[in-house]
C-alpha cells in the first residue's frame, strides 16, 4: 500500500497508465479464472487443461486474422468487426465443445477414482493440448499484424510526456469481457440451467434425485467454462497480438491464482481476484520505484498463491459453490 | 493349464490345426502334460518359427540369440528362483553393459534392434540411472505417502546448485575476511590458484542431499496441511519460483550472484576419489584420465550412478517397510483413520517430503557433476511432469516399476524417440531429410517425434490413468486399492469428507 502510494506520488501518470492496462489485463484473467472456478465449484477438480483451452482459442483467432481474412496492420473498422465477431463465435463454440469433450473422454470415467487421479489426468491433457498447438502452429510465437486493434487514444489525462492515455484496444477488451460476464451471471442466476448447475455443485446426489441430469449439467458447465476461455483467448490474442503454444499454461496458472485469491468456487471472487492479479502484475512490471520487474512476475504471483493457500485458503470472498452467484 | 481352459483364439486354433492334420485329441493330450513342459515348449516353438521365417531376410545375430536364451531361461525357471535370478541378471547386465557395447565405435552396438536401431549409449544409461534415482525419490512422496508433488524439479535444482556452489570456482568472486573464498577439501581436478570452494564429490552429494531435505521440510511445513489438490498446486508454485530464482539469480537482477543467472554455473569439478584415496586404495583419483580426456569418464560415472541408484532403492525399500513407511501408506489409504490410530500426520508427511527431497538432491548434484555445470533452463515444469509420469507409468508405490518406468521414459527421451522417427522416416514413409525443417514436427513428409515428447508423456499419463491407474508393474497393495477402492476422498462427495 505504502509502496503504491509512493509510486502514485512520484509518477502519477505512469501509475494511471498502468492502472488502465492492469484493468484490461485483469478482466481477461477474470474470464479465465471464472472457468477454473466454475469447474472447481461443480467437480472439485483443478482443470489444468483450462489454460490450454484458452490458448487454443487464441490460436483460432490467429488463424482467422492471419490465414482466413489476411488482415493488414491498421485494418479499417468494417473489415475488423466481422473478423472479431466470427473468431469470437468460432472460438467460443470450439473451445466450449473442446472442453466438454475433454471432460467426457478424460474426466468422466474417473468420477469415482481417488481425487488425485483426475488431477494428474488433467495435467496430461494440458500437455497434449500444448503439443497439438505445437504441431499446428510451430514452436515460435504466432504474431498478428501490429495494431490489429486501433491503439489510438480515447482520452488523455495530463499533457504528454507526463500523461496517461486510455486506448481503444483497452476499451475493446472491456467491451467483450463485461457483456460476457453479465451473460454468465444471468445464466447462473436466472436460468433453469444455472439453477441446475448450482444444485449440482451443492449436492450431486440430491440434485440427481430432484430430476437433474447431473452428467449433462457437468458437461454443460465445462462447455460454458470452455466458451469463457475461448472468448478470453480471442481478446488476449487481439490485444497482445501474439500467442504461443505454451502461453496457456503460465497464464492458466496465473488465472488459477486469481480464482484462489478471490475464493475458489466463488464467481464474483474470481472476477475480483482476476482484476487484482492484473493490477499487481502491471504495477510490478511497470512502476519505476522499487518494483521487482517482469523477471519476477511468476515468483510474485505464485508467492501470492502460496500465501493465500496457507493463510486464507478460502480466499478473499470465501470459498463457495456457485450458489452465491 | 487351467487358465487356458477356455483358451484364447490363437490357442484354440493351434490345436484345431493339429487335429486338422490328423493328430487325435491334441488338446486333451497336451493338457495332460506337466505344467513345466506346457510352459517351456510354446516359446521355443514360436522362436523357432520366427527364426525360420526371418532366415531368408536376416541371419540371426548370435548376441541376440544368447540374450533370447537368457530371457527364456528366466521365463521357464521356477518362481522362487526367478525372484532372485531376475534382479541378479538385470544387475549383471547393468554392470557389464559398458563392456558389452563396443565403445570405440559408437555407431554399432551389441546388435541392431529393429525400429530402435541401436542399444542406448552409456551416456544415456547414466542419465537413465540418475532419473531413476529421482523417480524413486518422488515415489516416496507420491507413491508411498500419496502426496501429489508437481514441483519435484525444485529439489533437483536445489541439489544441482548446491553441487555447483560446493565444487566449482563460483565462490571465488565472494570475499570472506577480505580474501576471496578459497577452500579445497578433497577437491578433484583443481589447478593451483583456481579459487572458489572445492569439496570432494562424495561429501557434496551428502551436503546437497541435506540441503534439499531441509528445503523439502521448509516447503512442506507450511503447505502439507493443505488438501491434496491444493498441495499439488503449491508444490508447482514452489517449483516455478525456484526455477525463476535460478534464472534471475545473477548480479543484475538479484543483486548478488547466487546462481550465475541464465548461463548458470560451470564448470563444476569432475567426480573422482581424489589423490589420497587413489594412492591408498587404487580408486580412480579423477574420472577423467591423466590428460583430462573423457575416455573412461562415462563408464565410471555410469557405474557410480548404478551404485547410487542401488543405495537409493535399498533405502527406499527399507523405509517403506519401516514404521515410518507403514505410516505413509496408512495416510495414503485413509488419512482420518491413520490420524485416529495415532499417526502424527504433519510429522509423517514432512518426513515423506524430506526423504523424497533427499534423494532428489543426490540425483541433482550427481547430474550437475555429470554435466559439469548447472543451467537454469534445465529446471522447468516439464521435468517435474516427466518424473511424475515415470512414477505413474511404472506403478505408483512399486520401486521396481518406477525404476523400469524411469529407464524406459528416459531412454525414449534421450534416444528412443529420435531413433523411432528416424526409422519411420526411413522405412515406413520415406522422406527427404534435406527438406525437413528441424523446428517442425511434420515437415516435408518427415516426422520429428522428439519435439512432441511432452505431448507423448501427457498421452501416456492420460492413457495409464484411464485404463491402468495402478501402473504397468503395480504394487499389489496399490492395485487392490484401485480395484476395491479405499477412496479416502472420492471426487463426488468430497464435501462430506472431513477436512483433516
Amino acid at each position: 500500500m505504502v509502496w503504491l502510494a509512493v509510486n502514485l506520488f512520484k509518477d502519477w501518470s505512469t501509475f494511471l497508465q498502468l492502472s488502465f492496462s492492469g484493468l484490461t489485463r485483469g478482466s481477461m484473467y477474470a474470464l479465465v479464472a471464472l472457468g477454473y472456478t466454475l469447474v472447481y465449484g461443480i467437480l472439485e477438480l483443478i482443470n489444468f487443461a483450462h489454460g490450454d483451452v484458452f490458448m487454443i482459442g487464441g490460436m483460432i483467432t490467429a488463424t482467422f486474422v492471419i490465414q482466413v481474412f489476411d488482415l493488414s496492420s491498421h485494418p479499417s473498422m468494417s473489415s475488423l468487426l466481422p473478423v472479431i465477431l466470427i473468431s469470437l463465435a468460432v472460438a467460443m463454440i470450439g473451445c466450449g465443445l473442446l472442453n466438454a469433450t475433454i471432460e467426457r473422454v478424460a474426466y468422466k470415467p474417473l468420477r469415482s477414482a481417488p481425487r488425485l487421479v483426475p488431477l494428474i489426468t488433467a495435467v496430461g491433457v494440458a500437455f497434449i493440448l500444448e503439443n497439438i498447438a505445437f504441431i499446428w502452429k510451430g514452436p515460435r510465437p504466432v504474431s498478428l499484424p501490429p495494431n490489429t486493434l486501433p491503439t489510438s487514444a480515447i482520452f488523455t489525462l495530463g499533457t504528454c510526456p507526463k500523461c496517461a492515455t486510455y486506448r481503444w484496444d483497452q476499451l475493446f477488451v472491456l467491451l467483450v469481457t463485461v457483456p460476457v460476464l453479465l451473460g454468465l451471471v444471468w445464466l447462473v442466476r436466472y436460468t433453469k440451467r444455472g439453477k441446475a448447475m448450482r444444485a449440482t455443485a451443492q449436492d450431486k446426489d440430491a440434485a440427481a434425485m430432484m430430476g437433474i441430469d447431473v452428467n449433462r449439467t457437468i458437461s454443460f458447465t465445462f462447455l460454458v467454462a470452455g466458451a469463457l476461455a475461448g472468448a478470453a483467448g480471442v481478446i488476449f490474442t487481439l490485444y497482445g497480438t501474439t500467442i504461443q503454444f505454451n502461453t496457456g499454461f503460465t497464464l492458466g496458472l496465473i488465472a488459477f491464482t486469481a480464482a484462489v485469491l478471490g475464493g475458489i468456487g466463488n464467481l464474483p471472487g474470481a472476477v475480483l481476484g482476476g482484476l487484482l492479479i492484473g493490477f499487481i502484475q502491471d504495477y510490478n512490471e511497470g512502476l519505476s520505484w522499487h518494483a521487482p520487474g517482469s523477471a519476477w512476475t511468476n515468483s510474485i504471483v505464485f508467492g501470492i498463491l502460496i500465501l493465500i493457500l496457507v493463510f486464507r485458503p478460502q480466499g478473499l470472498l470465501g470459498e463457495q459453490t456457485p450458489e452465491g452467484g | 493349464m487351467s487358465r487356458h481352459r477356455g483358451g484364447g483364439l490363437l490357442y484354440r486354433s493351434v490345436f484345431r490345426l493339429f487335429e486338422g492334420i490328423g493328430v487325435k485329441d491334441a488338446r486333451k493330450r497336451w493338457e495332460r502334460k506337466s505344467p513345466f513342459l506346457q510352459r517351456a515348449v510354446p516359446p521355443l516353438v514360436i522362436a523357432a518359427l520366427v527364426i525360420l521365417v526371418m532366415l531368408p531376410f536376416r541371419a540371426p545375430d548370435p548376441a541376440a540369440l544368447v540374450l533370447l536364451a537368457i530371457v527364456y531361461a528366466l521365463y521357464v525357471m521356477p518362481r522362487g528362483w526367478r525372484r532372485w535370478a531376475l534382479p541378479a541378471t538385470i544387475l549383471f547386465f547393468a554392470i557389464a553393459y559398458p563392456f558389452l557395447i563396443q565403445q570405440t565405435n559408437y555407431q554399432r552396438f551389441l546388435f541392431e534392434v529393429p525400429i530402435f536401431n541401436s542399444f542406448p549409449s552409456i551416456d544415456t544409461m547414466a542419465v537413465m540411472a540418475i532419473f531413476a534415482m529421482m523417480a524413486v525419490g518422488l515415489n516416496m512422496v507420491v507413491g508411498y505417502a500419496g502426496l501429489l508433488d508437481l514441483g519435484y524439479v525444485a529439489f533437483y535444482a536445489l541439489g544441482a546448485y548446491t553441487a555447483a556452489w560446493l565444487a566449482s570456482p563460483h565462490a571465488s568472486q565472494f570475499t570472506l575476511g577480505g580474501k576471496p573464498i578459497d577452500v579445497n577439501i578433497g577437491g578433484v581436478g583443481v589447478t593451483e590458484g583456481l579459487g572458489g570452494i572445492h569439496i570432494s564429490i562424495w561429501i557434496v552429494l551428502l551436503a546437497a542431499a541435506i540441503v534439499t531435505a531441509v528445503g523439502g521440510i521448509l516447503i512442506g511445513l507450511p503447505t502439507l496441511r493443505l488438501r491434496g489438490d491444493y498441495l499439488a498446486i503449491v508444490t508447482l508454485g514452489f517449483g516455478e519460483i525456484i526455477a525463476e530464482v535460478a534464472k534471475n539469480g545473477d548480479k543484475e537482477t538479484l543483486g548478488i550472484n547466487l546462481t550465475g543467472g541464465p548461463p548458470g554455473i560451470n564448470p563444476i569439478d569432475p567426480p573422482g576419489f581424489g589423490v589420497w584415496l587413489a594412492d591408498h586404495l587404487g580408486l580412480p583419483a579423477n574420472y577423467l584420465d591423466k590428460y583430462g580426456q573423457y575416455v573412461n569418464f562415462v563408464s565410471l560415472f555410469y557405474w557410480s550412478a548404478i551404485v547410487l541408484l542401488l543405495i537409493t532403492i535399498f533405502c527406499s525399500i527399507r523405509m517403506r517397510d519401516s514404521r515410518l513407511g507403514r505410516a505413509w501408506i496408512a495416510i495414503r489409504e485413509d488419512e482420518v483413520a491413520a490420524a485416529a490410530m495415532g499417526i502424527p500426520l504433519m510429522r509423517t508427511k514432512t518426513w515423506a517430503y524430506a526423504s523424497g527431497a533427499f534423494f532428489g538432491g543426490v540425483a541433482g548434484a550427481w547430474f550437475g557433476s555429470f554435466k559439469q555445470g548447472v543451467f537454469p533452463d534445465d529446471f522447468y515444469f516439464g521435468i517435474s511432469i516427466f518424473i511424475l509420469s515415470m512414477v505413474i507409468l511404472g506403478g505408483m508405490g512399486n520401486v521396481w516399476g518406477v525404476v523400469a518406468g524411469a529407464a524406459l521414459l528416459t531412454y525414449l527421451n534421450q534416444e528412443g524417440l529420435a531413433s523411432m522417427s528416424a526409422w519411420f522416416n526411413d522405412k515406413v514413409l520415406p522422406c527427404d531429410p534435406n527438406v525437413q525443417d528441424p523446428a517442425k514436427v511434420i515437415s516435408g513428409g518427415c516426422v520429428n517425434a522428439p519435439l512432441v515428447a511432452t505431448g507423448i508423456y501427457g498421452t501416456i499419463i492420460v492413457l495409464v490413468m484411464l485404463f491402468r491407474p495402478e501402473g504397468l508393474i503395480p504394487e499389489r497393495r496399490r492395485q487392490l486399492e484401485f480395484e476395491t477402492g479405499v477412496h479416502d476422498e472420492p471426487l463426488m462427495d468430497v464435501r462430506h469428507a472431513p477436512e483433516e
